[in-house]
């Protein structure tokens, strides 16, 4: 886009070719960071990022990788800019490559501005304390682990699990209670495939989201390291179109680990000392650098809200990708394959789930009163339900006490009144009345974590008096 | 002044030519945009500079300028309440300068130049003064902050002034030419000297019974937390941050999430400390260098977080540090290394890991300080850590467990049931037990010793019985040891669960946590007696005193929880006499 400009300089001194680098001989003026463009010897011409530069040498990760380069006609020219991506309003309803060039049928995008990918850290100070209650219909999720606007809530899934529907299911109930405002999703897509990326733009289309929606798309058989590259474009254009154009903005990125996948592929090239897994040392810090990009700004009407999805190889929670994830994010859905064979739908495991910011978005004025302490309640009654089973899989059920037994019944009737639900959009009023209707269940004595009054308010048989509540 | 210029980049690493005469950890300006850096290796001609900021668009060639000064932070009047980076600069003016973002190459003084302060001297003319005398003080919100001859400096008052000044202005000249102003400045890598050093022996009251009464610190001890994801390390370090009983509390933020810290930045100036009744914030200094923030800086700002925590300490208050998480600032550490390419020891971090570890706790504890008057002021650390994979095998969590003196083990799958705090009560130990035996006694809680043995009993017995009912299921106890997995489970619900969130339950006073303990016991005792006399246990859980009991974390009436042993008696009598 930008016109080549004269001081531009040109070196065919490729020295050395490894993976997704390449080592470029006596280079001067370069600066760290800046974008290369490649030309090779048939004409055609990458993109490339300096990650190292010293009196003798640079190297150059190339972004669309590196077959067809040889180390004597290979050209390799140093723009002295930093990796930019044009980005404009119209950029929504569009579809990207991973760098941000259009790759749907539209002309090239006019740009109002253009900005440095890496963007910059935000400043603690400056940020704005995320509050909003988001609703997503979904009862584990705004019973249990409450997403608010601005928060990077990922998501946990193992392959063959349907994290993709219930992503587009949050995309499309997501919605803040009381307010019908802009909003916008920015979908980034890094190595998935075809048929994954379809389903979400067939989902939008149908709900008629489209025009609210900026695809980035880095599909399976794309170049693999522009996945570096294809967050970062992503949430430029998420953070212009959140601070710059006041939108609320769900940035949806999957899948994660195939992210991670070409960090590690580049960190080889590059010998550096592995951490574990193979993945570099400095994934923590790579990753904090996307998801930190989420919050919300004081003085700024917009937000940006993550929604990651990340495939655990071997549904192995404690792998670095999710591992580290789990570090750096406000909390986590977890999907389980447990549930999911038992016909939960959603199958979300609710026990690691977590919310960090849960209770900055619910309460009176929010939510409700009760919230905090119905979902302890839940938590708590499940969580023991959860055990008994393992017990009963051991002893029998004759063994247990009849109030562990109506525990056992407890998990079973959460499982599939609470979690289960489809693709009914629930209200958040429903999920209480349904964690109520199962409290009913339990002796009311077993209601610890519940205060007094509001068993009193709510419990379906205390409520309107039917029996005086003791006190 | 020593001048070279850039040779290589390598994300946070510079090499730079032509720094020879170069001090280790001196402070360099690097390129253009005068990037601050620091001297982290010397090799001939050559420097190693880790830069505190992004180092992307700078070029070879670039100068170098060496400012021969190590890295220091301002200590003086206007530390508390302030937020910081790892490096000192004040957040709010980087907003002011720079907008929302965090943008390059801004040096900004540690502490307001615009500010006056009142200063009432303690000295006159013709005193003579050591390091760490107090020269006079002023009033920072509520506490005392006194005024110190910085510890190399002595001699004879020749001058002394009283009235506004701003922090660097000269207050008190020495005859041997030194000039005291309300601020000094000390370099971060180098732990400020005291007399000596004397054995903790108070407790560091966190208002959390877990902690309290269980597993103490002591003022001036060192603690560590490690946990996986989602067991409430960040949770469990703010509540420390905001219950504990010291006159000042340093919060670092070292490489965790942005909104933590805006979170802490909104509650605590709305919270009141329970004892003083002020904001909170008014005792705290926050220290942010946020995951996203340079890594160099995430590793200084531990330094930079204890030397401030010392220099109050050297006025001879409690100090409370809580650093969150030490891991990430190993990770920077590791992070360096790698691109210094540095021999790998453990799981690629440096071999020195232990080394400085060690170094950096070791700045905690209590002392005589300098001074003449022999004032005693304390540093608590308490670290947080995070095991990859909540792998407590892991190099961090090992060498920190070396050192440090109270063990906090968190849990996931007690996170898992939402049993906070999560720690783990077989894992965890403190060290200081024997320390603060005599202090609770002291203190007119002659039976804790006794109680936390009694507890910890039970605990340890559940554990052995849970296994036991896991295979044969739990109809194959004896009575008594079914009583001993209804009592336990009693500690665990309704003393060791400790809502951070709840209004009346996030803080418990030492009284109440003294008292709800030897309730639960008490009753203990009292169904142990009544079913030696033949009364089933089933009817003694049936009591509705048992659900009384679980409601005492609510009650704010000590007298209401201590009533409770006698109404325990009567309604298990009433029991046995109905039979």
């Amino acid at each position: 886009m930008n016109p080549v400009s004269l001081l531009t300089r040109e070196y065919r001194t490729v020295s050395y070719v490894s993976g997704p680098l390449i080592f470029v001989k006596n280079v001067k003026g370069a600066s760290f960071g800046e974008i290369a463009q490649i030309i090779l010897p048939n004409g055609e011409e990458r993109r490339g990022q300096v990650l190292d530069i010293s009196r003798e040498l640079a190297v150059v990760q190339v972004f669309e990788g590196t077959s067809g380069i040889d180390n004597l006609n290979t050209k390799v020219r140093f723009t002295g800019e930093p990796p930019l991506i044009d980005v404009s309003f119209d950029m929504l309803g569009r579809i990207f490559n991973g760098v941000g060039k259009p790759r749907d049928s539209g002309p090239d995008i006019i740009e109002e501005d253009s900005l440095d990918i890496n963007g910059m850290p935000i400043n603690p100070y400056a940020r704005d304390k995320p509050s909003d209650f988001i609703q997503t219909g979904i009862s584990a999720i705004d019973g249990l682990n409450t997403l608010v606007r601005g928060q990077k809530l990922p998501i946990f899934s193992g392959a063959g699990l349907p994290a993709n529907k219930l992503a587009a299911q949050i995309a499309r109930q997501a919605k803040v209670l009381g307010e019908g405002e802009k909003f916008a999703v920015v979908f980034v897509a890094m190595g998935i495939t075809f048929k994954e990326a379809s389903f979400f733009m067939r989902d939008f289309e149908k709900t008629g989201a489209l025009e609210r929606v900026v695809f980035f798309m880095n599909l399976a058989d794309d170049p693999t390291i522009e996945r570096i590259a294809t967050p970062r474009c992503a949430l430029t254009a998420a953070e212009y179109l959140a601070f710059t154009h006041h939108l609320h903005v769900l940035v949806i990125l999957t899948d994660m680990t195939n992210y991670c996948e070409a960090l590690r592929e580049v960190s080889t090239a590059r010998e550096e000392v592995p951490g574990r897994r193979g993945y570099p040392g400095y994934m923590y810090t790579d990753l904090a650098s996307i998801y930190e990009r989420a919050g919300r700004i004081k003085g700024k009407k917009g937000s940006i809200t993550q929604i990651p999805i990340l495939t655990m190889p071997d549904d192995d929670i404690t792998h670095p990708v999710p591992d580290l994830t789990g570090y750096i994010t406000e909390g986590q859905i977890v999907l389980s394959r447990d549930l999911f064979r038992r016909g939960a739908d959603p199958p979300i495991d609710v026990l690691p789930c977590l919310s960090r910011l849960m209770n900055l978005g619910i309460g009176p004025g929010k939510t409700r009163e009760d919230h905090r302490n119905v979902a302890d309640q839940l938590y708590a009654s499940y969580a023991y339900g959860r055990d008994l089973r393992r017990l009963v899989a051991i002893v029998g059920e004759e063994a247990l006490t009849d109030v562990d037994r109506i525990y056992l019944k407890f998990a079973d009737e959460f499982e599939k009144k609470f979690i289960t639900q489809q693709d009914e959009n629930r209200s958040i009023e429903k999920t209480f009345e349904i964690g109520w209707k199962l409290f009913s269940m339990l002796p009311e004595t077993e209601l610890k974590r519940i205060k007094r009054e509001y068993i009193q308010k709510y419990h379906p048989t205390t409520k309107g008096g039917e029996t005086s509540g003791a006190s | 002044m020593i001048e070279g210029s850039v040779s290589r980049i390598s994300g946070p690493v510079v090499l730079s030519d032509g720094l020879r005469g170069s001090r280790m950890y001196d402070v360099v300006k690097v390129g253009k945009q005068e990037l601050n850096g620091e001297v982290i290796r010397l090799d001939g001609d050559r420097a190693v500079i880790q830069v505190y900021e992004d180092t992307s668009g700078l070029k070879i060639g670039e100068k170098v300028t060496n400012t021969e000064t190590p890295l220091s932070v301002e200590l003086g009047p206007g530390l508390l309440s302030s937020i910081y980076d790892g490096i000192q600069r004040p957040l709010p003016t980087l907003v002011e300068m720079s907008g929302s973002y965090i943008s390059r190459g801004i040096s900004l003084p540690g502490l307001d130049r615009k500010r006056k302060w009142t200063f009432e001297p303690a000295v006159k003319k013709g005193d003579k003064l050591k390091g760490g005398d107090i020269v006079g003080r002023v009033k920072e919100f509520h506490i005392n902050h006194k005024i110190l001859v910085p510890p190399l400096v002595s001699g004879t008052v020749t001058n002394v002034w009283t009235g506004d000044f701003h922090v660097d202005e000269t207050v008190v000249t020495l005859d041997t030419g030194a000039t005291i102003s309300l601020m000094q400045k000390w370099p971060v890598r180098k732990g400020r000297p005291y007399q000596k050093k004397m054995d903790p022996d108070t407790l560091l009251v966190t208002g959390q019974r877990v902690f309290d009464t269980l597993f103490p610190v002591t003022k001036g001890g060192t603690a560590m937390i490690p946990g996986g994801f989602g067991t409430g390390k960040t949770v469990a370090e703010q509540t420390l941050a905001k219950w504990s009983d010291t006159q000042i509390v340093v919060y670092i933020g070292c490489g965790e999430r942005g909104n933590e810290m805006t979170d802490v930045l909104s509650e605590f100036p709305e919270l009141l400390d329970p004892r003083t009744k002020l904001p909170l914030i008014q005792r705290t200094i926050l220290i942010a260098n946020t995951s996203n923030m340079p890594v160099a800086a995430r590793e200084a700002s531990i330094y930079t977080g204890i030397t401030m925590a010392e220099y109050y300490r050297d006025m001879g208050y409690d100090v409370a540090l809580m650093a969150d998480s030490t891991s990430r600032w190993g990770e920077a550490l590791r992070e360096v290394s790698g691109r210094l390419e540095e021999m790998p020891g453990e799981e690629g971090y440096p071999a020195y890991l232990a080394t400085r570890l060690a170094a950096f706790y070791e700045r905690a504890g209590r002392v005589v300080c300098l001074g003449a008057d022999n004032r005693v002021g304390s540093i608590t650390v308490i670290g947080a850590v995070s095991p990859p994979g909540g792998d407590f095998s892991e190099p961090i969590t090992q060498n920190t467990l070396r050192i440090a003196g109270t063990f906090w083990a968190l849990d996931t799958s007690l996170a898992y049931r939402r049993h906070f705090p999560s720690v783990n009560w077989i894992r965890s130990y403190s060290l200081y037990l024997e320390q603060v035996r005599e202090w609770f006694t002291k203190t007119g809680f002659g039976e804790w010793k006794e109680l936390r043995d009694r507890t910890m009993y039970l605990l340890q017995k559940e554990v052995e019985l849970q296994e036991i009912v896991q295979l044969v299921g739990p109809d194959a106890l004896p009575e008594s040891e079914k009583a001993i997995l209804e009592v336990t489970r009693m500690v665990r619900e309704d003393f060791l669960q400790q809502s951070a969130y709840h209004d009346i339950d996030s803080y418990c006073s030492l009284d109440k946590q003294y008292w709800m303990l030897k309730v639960i016991l008490a009753f203990y005792d009292r169904m142990n007696a009544s079913m030696s006399r033949g009364t089933p246990l089933a009817r003694i859980l049936k009591l509705p005193i048992k659900s009384e009991i679980g409601r005492m974390k609510e009650l704010t009436d000590l007298e209401r929880i201590k009533a409770l042993i006698a109404e325990i008696d009567k309604s298990i009598t009433t029991l046995e006499e109905e039979r």
